[in-house]
């Protein structure tokens, strides 16, 4: 139980942080910074490589977690730069 | 303490390390001048927490053709996409990080669950996977125009439905199912609801309440990983996943504001519920102007200002936008381009399409930044906006849209306002800035009009 709370008490602080840090993003960044976090979000990926494997559905589903989460980190992380390099000051 | 529990706790370490350079990264991604180095360094922290997690795969070929599949999908999808489809390919990415996290929460309940508590977090992270994933679906059926559902219509009242009855569904899962076990495969019927479920969250917004749910949407996929992270008790998950909710919520809010409207509002009642109170129909002159008379005033203007709107994209125009901007430039005419926050169908669309068009970013203002000098500039050109550029948000205490943060066109000298037709935008309502004194209506495809003032500036 208390790893639980210790975690939720992780989860809770990041929240505040990431909150805090990009509480002043200017409108010209609002999409590479959506596309950017929307890699981040294939951190999925972690959490499909440490699923267990016993039964077959298990090895589908994590086998198909591990490909959805890299469509998503690698087209994510690929598209921003490709967006971020346009931005060009004057 | 044995070998194994040395290397969890050397695994543990580094990922504190990624995920600092997590937070740096996307604290960084909020910054014009670092943004570039913010992504990469997020790049470097997911490629960092990847690899140390390698110790833990069982089966480390399978993983490896998993990863060059999806590497190779994503790859080409976000090298080829053009820059006009990035709302929709950013909405099916976040659908696939969704989809993810959902199969994941789907195995972890094979596994049968340990305590209550894992049980629980596989419930709300199948949830919040699988909404996300068919919720981001229909909102990219939508941003590419393959899906075209009436609001109104019987399809999106039963989806509307099936959402709020997978709620109720998914407390069931959470509170009586566990103690009361059904006779029937309750996990099953949840994972079907969810998906319907996220369909019907999204089936009746649409138009320009768009960039809010997707960020809304990208909030989730962000939420979704960090509760897969609690349930499988894996810090990086949960601080990276945290970060992405954050972010995405931020840009939520952001969207709300710049529309007065509360999220509440957006996702469940939309423009059409609202009562319109004193609704004075609009019975002026609309004053139409042909290429070579907008020719010879902006010639003569010494400022200009060009407010585009989500019409820009569907034509195309924002590369004879530039042109013309940078005509007017050597011309001895100050060109700056006025972005409204909700602009286009996701947050930032303007911008994009402008970069991509080479319009360097330091010549675009938001609107509280030109607001004030707007009486001093001689053209405002709005491309395809209408809502952003109302003035009744702020003149007509009854209209639907009143108090909505806009880009005041009209108090330049003179607007020049680019459209097809005399058509309402996406709330319904009707512009008075169209019958003002001092605008003139360009009407035609925006590409083919500005494309003839290009010429004529050639000439």
């Amino acid at each position: 139980m208390e790893i639980y709370v210790l975690l939720g008490f992780v989860l809770i602080l990041s929240i505040y942080l990431g909150l805090e840090l990009i509480s002043k993003v200017p409108s010209t960044l609002h999409t590479p910074l959506m596309s950017g976090a929307n890699a981040i979000s294939g951190i999925a990926l972690v959490g499909a490589l440490i699923l267990g494997s016993d039964t077959n559905l298990q090895q589908i589903l994590s086998f198909l977690a591990v490909t959805f989460a890299s469509i998503n980190v690698f087209g994510g992380y690929l598209v921003t730069n490709r967006m971020l390099k346009m931005f060009k000051k004057k | 303490m044995n070998i194994f529990e040395n290397i969890e706790s050397i695994q543990n370490i580094i990922y504190i390390f990624s995920s600092i350079l997590f937070i740096s990264g996307i604290k960084m991604l909020g910054k014009e001048d670092t943004a570039v180095k913010g992504n990469f360094l997020s790049a470097l922290a997911m490629f960092i927490a990847v690899s140390v997690t390698f110790i833990n795969v069982i089966n480390p070929l399978i993983v490896l053709i998993g990863i060059a599949i999806g590497a190779t999908i994503g790859s080409l999808i976000a090298l080829k996409v053009k820059m006009t489809s990035i709302p929709e390919m950013v909405a099916l990415f976040n659908g696939f990080g969704g989809l993810a996290t959902f199969f994941i929460a789907w195995s972890e309940f094979n596994s049968i669950p340990t305590n209550t508590f894992q049980y629980v977090l596989i419930m709300i992270t199948t949830y919040i996977g699988g909404v996300t994933f068919s919720g981001s679906i229909i909102a990219y059926g939508k941003l590419s125009e393959r899906l075209k559902i009436e609001k109104s219509s019987i399809i999106t009242k039963l989806f509307t439905t099936l959402f709020y009855i997978s709620i109720i569904y998914l407390f069931y899962s959470i509170f009586v199912a566990k103690i009361f076990i059904p006779s029937f495969d309750f996990f099953t019927i949840l994972l079907i609801l969810t998906l319907l479920g996220g369909i019907g969250f999204v089936i009746p917004i649409g138009g320009g309440d768009m960039p809010v749910v997707i960020s809304l949407l990208n909030s989730f996929s962000g939420i979704a990983a960090a509760f897969a992270g609690l349930m499988l008790l894996n810090n990086v998950l949960i601080v990276a996943g945290s970060l992405v909710g954050a972010s995405g919520l931020i840009l939520t809010i952001i969207m709300a504001k710049a529309m007065n409207r509360s999220i509440g509002n957006i996702l469940f009642v939309g423009y059409a519920s609202k009562s319109s109170g004193s609704k004075s129909e609009e019975t002026g002159e609309v004053k139409a102007i042909n290429v070579s008379d907008a020719y010879l005033i902006l010639e003569n203007a010494s400022s200009v200002i060009v407010i585009p709107g989500y019409g820009m994209a569907v034509a195309q125009a924002q590369h004879v936008v530039r042109e013309l901007g940078e005509l007017l430039e050597e011309n001895g005419t100050e060109v700056r381009y006025g972005i409204h926050p909700v602009a286009g169908r996701m947050p930032g669309h303007m911008n994009v399409l402008l970069a991509e068009a080479n319009v360097p970013y330091d010549v675009l203002v938001e609107p509280d930044d030109i607001n004030p000098s707007m009486d001093s500039i001689d053209v405002a050109i709005v491309i395809g906006a209408n809502d952003v550029v109302n003035p009744s948000a702020t003149e007509e205490p009854g209209s639907p849209i009143y108090g909505m943060p806009i880009i005041e066109a009209h108090n330049a000298r003179t607007v020049f306002v680019l459209k097809r037709s005399m058509s309402s935008g996406f709330a319904g309502v009707q512009n008075p800035l169209f019958f003002r004194e001092n605008t003139r209506m360009l009407f035609g495809d925006a590409k083919e009009s500005i494309g003839g003032l290009v010429t004529e500036f050639k000439e």
